[in-house]
């Protein structure tokens, strides 16, 4: 039996051919290019670029944050960061457990937490933070400031670890608990020799974003009041913007920042592509 | 002597799809007994039935006398004698296979590793994979990975063997490892229940075939008797769409 598949379309010869498609493509992209060149020519012209490399890109000023830049405010972020990434990453596999397990109040539990600290600004977060010995007299965040700084990163950064994790163990196929099951193991065995394990694995890539922007996050902590020995990157470059009235030490905070996360965003990008390998 | 399986009345729906109508089966120990049909006739839902991968709706399991339907049971005891063989392998990615054959021999049986790994060794040369040890799964052909899994289930030492359509993700040049293995399996007086599409071993290697179809079981005896002289009609007609697919 053959198939009859339709003739193939010729092109027509001759037919509308004032502008090939191809030339089409040519003068649009010749359009985009002077629409950029207009562009850049009149930032160029207009921009006044004494005074912006006098604000933004002072080097005397900028040599002003060193060493403190690395030796106490890029610390400090990452002390901020790390802490409240591991506590994010703890309680957020618990709320995912939570949020599959049988137990129907465990699920609302996990979800509520997840929708209120998911749905609230960050920053609200950290202000009710700061009213905590308030609110409970006697109470004290252990840890002074950094206590405080990984509290508010961890609650908020779990929420949305739990969501990472939850989607990591639903994503380890089926047969796994049943192959742990058949062989005898106990619903909790399965899941912590089995499941977990593999969960882990597959959640790398989004867990590397998760750090990412907890370490943009942490600029929050500004809002505690830290000051001296606790300042992170943010509330470092703006204590010494407003000394020299310059804002470079904003910008060098925030090359600092830079120098961090794209290093980390292509870390994800490379793990996210040798995911399809070994498995 | 009580029996390996016993399976009384057996019922399982799937919400409103029955999938199981009303089983009755008994497999004796040593016997090799394959459960054939179309797909979509409850097979695959009777073994899971089994070992209680999957809740029977109504009806009762035995296995070697205990009832594994009974809510009180301990299941996880049950599952340690009956060895399971699944259509993906389902085998432990993040393991090799050696690991693969010593984990549950470890966690759950509570053997040490050095006796662990050596039975485990054991068993990995029994399904002729020893040299496999150090890979991993996704290193391994199917079949390799098949005979992985069923040195992992022998290394519990159970006294029955479960197995759900083994060769059916196979490619075909690789079905014949596995077969050999169950065979030898079988010869060595293995109790096994195999749901199949391999007519070719169920006439060899079977004491007993089993035809289901639409849930029910439609002919149960002899491989002769089943698959040479089969009596019911449905049972004429999955077998000539078996056996001569062309046609």
């Amino acid at each position: 039996m053959t198939d009859r598949l339709p003739p193939p379309v010729a092109a027509e010869p001759g037919a509308k051919a004032r502008l090939s498609p191809r030339k089409k493509q040519r003068i649009s992209r010749a359009i985009q290019y002077a629409v950029l060149v207009a562009i850049v020519v009149g930032v160029i012209l207009y921009a006044d670029w004494g005074s912006l490399a006098e604000n933004f890109a002072k080097p005397d000023v900028a040599d002003k944050a060193l060493p403190e830049l690395f030796t106490v405010a890029l610390r400090n972020t990452i002390i901020y960061t790390v802490g409240g990434f591991v506590f994010s990453f703890v309680l957020g596999l618990v709320l995912a457990l939570m949020k599959l397990s049988t137990v129907r109040p465990y699920r609302w539990i996990s979800t509520l937490y997840i929708e209120i600290f998911r749905g609230l600004p960050a920053l609200l977060i950290f202000l009710l933070i700061t009213f905590l010995p308030l609110a409970l007299p006697g109470f004290e965040v252990p840890g002074g400031t950094y206590g405080q700084g990984i509290l508010g990163l961890g609650l908020v950064g779990a929420a949305y670890q739990a969501e990472v994790f939850r989607a990591g163990l639903q994503a380890v196929p089926k047969g796994q608990v049943e192959a742990a099951r058949s062989l005898g193991m106990s619903a909790a065995r399965a899941q912590v020799t089995v499941i977990i394990p593999q969960a882990i694995r597959i959640v790398i890539p989004p867990t590397t974003n998760q750090f990412v922007a907890l370490l943009k996050d942490s600029s929050l902590v500004l809002f505690l009041g830290v000051s001296g020995e606790y300042v992170e990157l943010a509330k470092f470059g703006n204590d010494l913007a407003s000394q020299y009235a310059n804002a470079t030490p904003i910008m060098v905070s925030g090359l600092t920042y830079l120098l961090v996360t794209i290093p980390l965003g292509h870390l994800t990008t490379r793990l996210e592509k040798r995911k399809t390998g070994v498995r | 002597m009580t029996n390996a399986i016993e399976i009384r009345d057996l019922h399982k729906h799937f919400g409103k799809n029955e999938v199981l109508r009303g089983i009755d089966c008994t497999v004796e120990t040593g016997q090799v007994v394959c459960v054939i049909g179309p797909s979509g006739s409850g097979k695959s839902t009777l073994l899971r039935c089994v070992n209680l991968l999957e809740e029977p709706t109504r009806g009762k399991v035995l296995v070697e006398g205990v009832e594994v339907t009974d809510p009180d049971v301990d299941i996880d005891a049950v599952r340690r004698r009956i060895g399971m063989v699944f259509q993906q392998f389902n085998l432990f990615p993040h393991m090799t296979a050696l690991q693969n054959v010593m984990i549950a021999q470890q966690r759950v049986l509570k053997r040490g590793k050095k006796e662990a790994e050596q039975i485990a060794r054991t068993n990995l040369e029994r399904v002729g994979i020893g040299d496999k040890a150090g890979s991993y799964p996704a290193q391994l052909s199917g079949g390799q990975q098949q005979r992985v899994a069923i040195a992992r289930a022998l290394a519990m030492g159970p006294d029955l063997m479960l197995f759900d359509e083994p060769t059916s993700a196979l490619d075909p040049e690789l079905v014949g490892d596995v077969l050999a293995v169950m065979r030898k399996l079988a010869e060595e007086g293995m109790t096994m229940l195999v749901v199949t599409h391999e007519m070719g071993f169920a006439r060899e290697v079977a004491d007993r075939v089993v035809f289901m179809d639409g849930g029910v079981i439609v002919e149960d005896g002899s491989p002769d008797q089943v698959i040479g002289d089969p009596q019911q009609e449905r049972t004429r007609t999955f077998l000539k769409r078996v056996l001569h697919p062309e046609g």
